[in-house]
């Protein structure tokens, strides 16, 4: 099935081997791709992880179990909040703790904006790897008001470090409500025109439809989860089906497309934005009075056994993995990334295709390098 | 089927100890029936265990234990199936051909534990670079002098 | 008011009272090369500041803005900085070709400039073969994007030049034969007349749908022949890095840059010749006043104004639409432009054979 990989050359068939990345536009990070190549057609896809591996895995096994939430910022910075969220709801089902009403609306909210937030990037990150450059400027209009609200309230920008076991870190800043929602008029205005430039032109749909296209069971069977595989139809929103936080006392889709190409992994993510917007928009006069942090005890410890929790990011399915010995620090944990388990598919959903597609289909899959390679 | 159905009805594929507590259901299997019990796992129709969520390896120090988190979409079901493996030769069947995702997993598991997965297509280093082969970080007993950091 | 085919008829007149025709000759030949290089330094400096303002308006931004009065002298200290940067030829290129490539590109630009006229009885070379001699010249630019991809040894740059290769080649028929309409209305390969011919109104006014159809194919596919978005697959950034000039830096790099930004400056005066009038001024039939108030404006200021309008369309293309794929670009090239513009060449040619033209 494999040779041992070609780093330079032809190989024995004739065949370009060519290295995309670790520096390349299209990776999007220090992704590192080594591609067989027929003329212009693909013929294999080799992924080479690890330029931007820290083990984070093995750092948290001498962090606490304040500390390691952080450390999982740096993951997926993308959805730092969901990641956090993640962790912090496996401390919590070993804690055995309460969390405030408010600190869970502020959860989802937090959430919710992250998830738009990555969104919108990815739209516009997408464009520029189908070679238009505009709309990457214009998704940067908008995630600017969203990162402007995260540095209010959580004092950072991308790392927001927000969520702790128990709650969230500080209360809401009082401009959130405002800003929130003239961040809600802003997308009503201008997703219509996010269309007009991408979604309805020819050359965008030409580029997208039928390209990549992965089967509903090929996608569980690769494990892929998020708008990557429900756009192949598999039913895998974690909201929905195991819902946690306050997902399940909030109205929204999960938006499922059956074509498993590009064009409807586009399509699913530019709905979950709107669908997001209106978690918000149904949250945001509703936050209520209260305590945004439970009382918890200065030196966590979790008692002996396993936890494991799973939040849906703007990637797909965040898995944490604790397994306690009773200690301050975890013994071992695990971090199931959505990014990893969709990389390993780009193979199977790219041979034969041509590179503009391969560099299409990488792109409708929102990689994060440090995601994937933790 | 509800959780004890489902417990029972698990029971019935082989030679499975249970574990108490947790989230979800907790099997253990030898490594020797393993690869059998995972087939069934995925083949069967009452069960239909057609994703593989996580896969993973604790170091206990005595001995690895290979965890991996199974999930159904079709009837959502989710449950846990470990197997002991002996530290020193740690070796174990693959599953990459039941679930294709194990592939990226075990080379990861593999670099990182130094299990061994036998019959699997592409055992090679995933993210650790060249000359890392036989070390393996994730491992209790793994020292870095210069990169590690000790609390 | 002082214009250009003054100022050249008095340095001709001057000239010849002290110089032998001989020596004339010569001067004025010199004279002519550097006004070329000047222009060609000069249009280079302004399509670069011009296409990164005009992408930072599309892009809601600002541009560059530091150096200079509003960012204006941009352009002219990343040259400086470009021609102080060391040249690199990597260790496995073949350093003849390579050196060669830029070049070859930057004299295709400049011998493009030589047949066009600039202003009214202001040309360098108004020869009688003027639309062939730039169909046939437009085309050697191929082989300077070749020759880079070949020659760096690099497989981004190879598969940037072979992608340009299909493209420039393919594209260069529909170009042609949309060139080959408006030689048809007229009956004259040479520029000079085919101006003259729109007199009393450009050709995609009066030449009726076939014009007007054959305008809209020469944009396309000059955009595609300039290696211009949506057709940059030559270039292709996020597939290919830079494509054919992956390799080259300094000067080198430069060269191929400017010459990118000449061909997009030249084609589009064929086009604003062809299509636009050239130097003619807007003329509505026999408003006499109102074309009376038309010629007070330069000819100059018409054909530039003509040529940066098709310069603004041709970038705005760039910064509005995503980038084909290359079988999608050859299909667009052999499956629709090609049989249109052959359809259009028939239609044209009746219409001439029976003056249905103004």
């Amino acid at each position: 099935m494999y040779s041992t990989t070609e780093h330079i050359g032809v190989n024995e068939l004739g065949d370009m081997i060519i290295n995309v990345g670790p520096q390349h536009p299209a990776t999007h990070g220090v992704l590192h791709l080594v591609i067989t190549l027929n003329g212009e057609t693909v013929k294999k896809v080799e992924p080479h992880l690890g330029y931007i591996h820290r083990s984070i895995e093995k750092m948290c096994e001498s962090l606490s179990y304040r500390q390691f939430i952080y450390s999982t910022s740096r993951m997926d910075y993308l959805s730092s909040h969901i990641n956090n969220h993640g962790c912090a709801l496996a401390v919590e089902k070993g804690l055995q703790v309460e969390i405030p009403a408010r600190a869970e609306v502020i959860r989802v909210l937090m959430g919710e904006l992250t998830r738009v937030a990555s969104h919108i990037l990815w739209w516009g990150a997408l464009a520029m790897d189908i070679g238009a450059f505009t709309p990457f400027f214009h998704a940067f209009r908008e995630r600017e008001m969203i990162n402007e609200i995260m540095e209010e309230t959580c004092g950072a920008r991308l790392t927001m470090n927000y969520m702790v076991p128990g709650g969230v870190m500080f209360d809401l800043h009082p401009n959130f409500h405002k800003r929130v929602k003239a961040l809600l008029q802003q997308f009503k205005d201008k997703l219509d025109e996010y269309d007009e430039l991408v979604t309805y032109n020819t050359i965008f749909i030409n580029r997208t439809k039928g390209v990549g296209f992965i089967s509903a069971e090929d996608a569980i069977s690769y494990g892929m989860s998020g708008p990557s595989a429900r756009a192949s139809g598999v039913s895998c929103d974690i909201r929905k089906i195991y819902p946690y936080g306050m997902y399940d006392k909030v109205q929204f889709d999960e938006v499922l497309l059956q074509e498993g190409d590009t064009y409807a992994r586009y399509l699913v993510r530019m709905q979950e934005i709107r669908q997001s917007l209106s978690i918000i928009e149904q949250l945001i006069d509703n936050i209520p009075e209260g305590d945004f942090q439970a009382k918890t005890k200065a030196v966590l410890k979790l008692p002996k056994g396993e936890y494991y929790s799973r939040v849906e990011t703007a990637r797909g399915e965040f898995g944490v993995y604790i397994v306690s010995e009773g200690g301050m620090t975890p013994y071992r944990i695990k971090f199931r990334s959505p990014g990893f388990s969709n990389l390993s598919a780009l193979d199977h959903m790219t041979r034969g295709s041509k590179i503009g597609d391969l560099v299409a289909t990488m792109g409708s899959l929102d990689l994060v390098i440090p995601d994937i390679d933790r | 089927m509800e959780r004890e159905e489902l417990q029972q009805y698990l029971g019935g594929l082989g030679s499975l100890t249970f574990e108490e507590g947790g989230e979800w259901i907790n099997l253990f299997v030898e490594s020797g029936d393993f690869r059998a019990l995972m087939e069934q796992l995925r083949r069967d129709e009452q069960l239909g265990f057609d994703y593989l969520f996580c896969l993973t390896c604790v170091d206990f120090k005595t001995h690895l234990t290979m965890v991996y988190h199974l999930s159904s979409t079709r009837y959502r079901y989710n449950i846990v199936v470990k197997s002991k493996l002996d530290r020193q030769q740690p070796e174990i069947e693959t599953v990459c051909d039941i679930w294709r995702t194990a592939e990226f997993h075990e080379r990861e598991v593999y670099e990182l534990f130094g299990v061994k997965f036998m019959n699997h297509p592409d055992l090679r280093l995933l993210i650790l670079p060249e000359g890392w082969e036989g070390k393996n970080p994730l491992r209790k007993d793994f020292e870095d002098e210069v990169n590690m950091i000790k609390l | 008011m002082i214009s250009f085919s003054e100022i050249a008829s008095s340095v001709h007149q001057w000239l010849n009272s002290h110089l032998s025709p001989a020596w004339v000759l010569t001067v004025e030949m010199v004279i002519v090369g550097v006004a070329a290089i000047a222009l060609f330094a000069l249009l280079g400096l302004v399509l670069v500041i011009m296409e990164r303002k005009v992408a930072a308006y599309m892009q809601i931004r600002l541009g560059p803005n530091r150096v200079g009065p509003k960012g204006m002298l941009q352009s002219t200290a990343d040259t400086v900085k470009l021609l102080v940067k060391e040249g690199i030829t990597p260790a496995g290129a073949d350093k003849f070709m390579f050196n060669l490539a830029p070049f070859i590109a930057m004299i295709t630009a400049m011998l493009l400039l030589a047949p066009l006229g600039f202003a009214k009885d202001f040309q360098i070379w108004d020869l009688n073969i003027g639309v062939l001699y730039v169909t046939a010249v437009s085309s050697l630019s191929v082989i300077a994007i070749l020759m880079a991809g070949w020659s760096s040894n690099n497989k981004y740059s190879l598969l940037g030049a072979m992608r340009s290769g299909a493209q420039i080649v393919s594209y260069e028929l529909s170009a042609g034969l949309a060139i080959m309409t408006i030689v048809v209305l007229t009956g004259s390969l040479q520029l000079s007349e085919i101006v003259e011919s729109q007199r009393n109104g450009w050709w995609i006014f009066k030449g009726h749908l076939p014009a007007l159809i054959a305008f809209v194919i020469f944009i396309i596919a000059v955009t595609a022949e300039t290696n211009r978005a949506p057709f940059d697959l030559a270039e292709a950034e996020s597939e290919l890095t830079a494509g054919f000039h992956t390799e080259y830096s300094g000067m080198k790099f430069a060269l191929f840059f400017l010459a990118e930004y000449i061909n997009v400056f030249t084609v589009c005066a064929i086009g604003a010749t062809l299509f636009l009038g050239g130097w003619m001024p807007f003329h509505i039939g026999n408003w006499e006043g109102f074309n009376h108030v038309m010629d007070y404006i330069p000819s100059s200021i018409w054909f530039f104004g003509k040529t940066f309008f098709l310069i603004f369309v041709i970038m705005w293309f760039r910064w509005t639409f995503p980038r084909l794929r290359i079988d999608q670009l050859l299909d667009l090239e052999w499956k629709y432009l090609l049989p249109i513009s052959m359809f259009n060449i028939i239609l044209v040619t009746v219409i001439a054979i029976y003056h249905l033209h103004g």
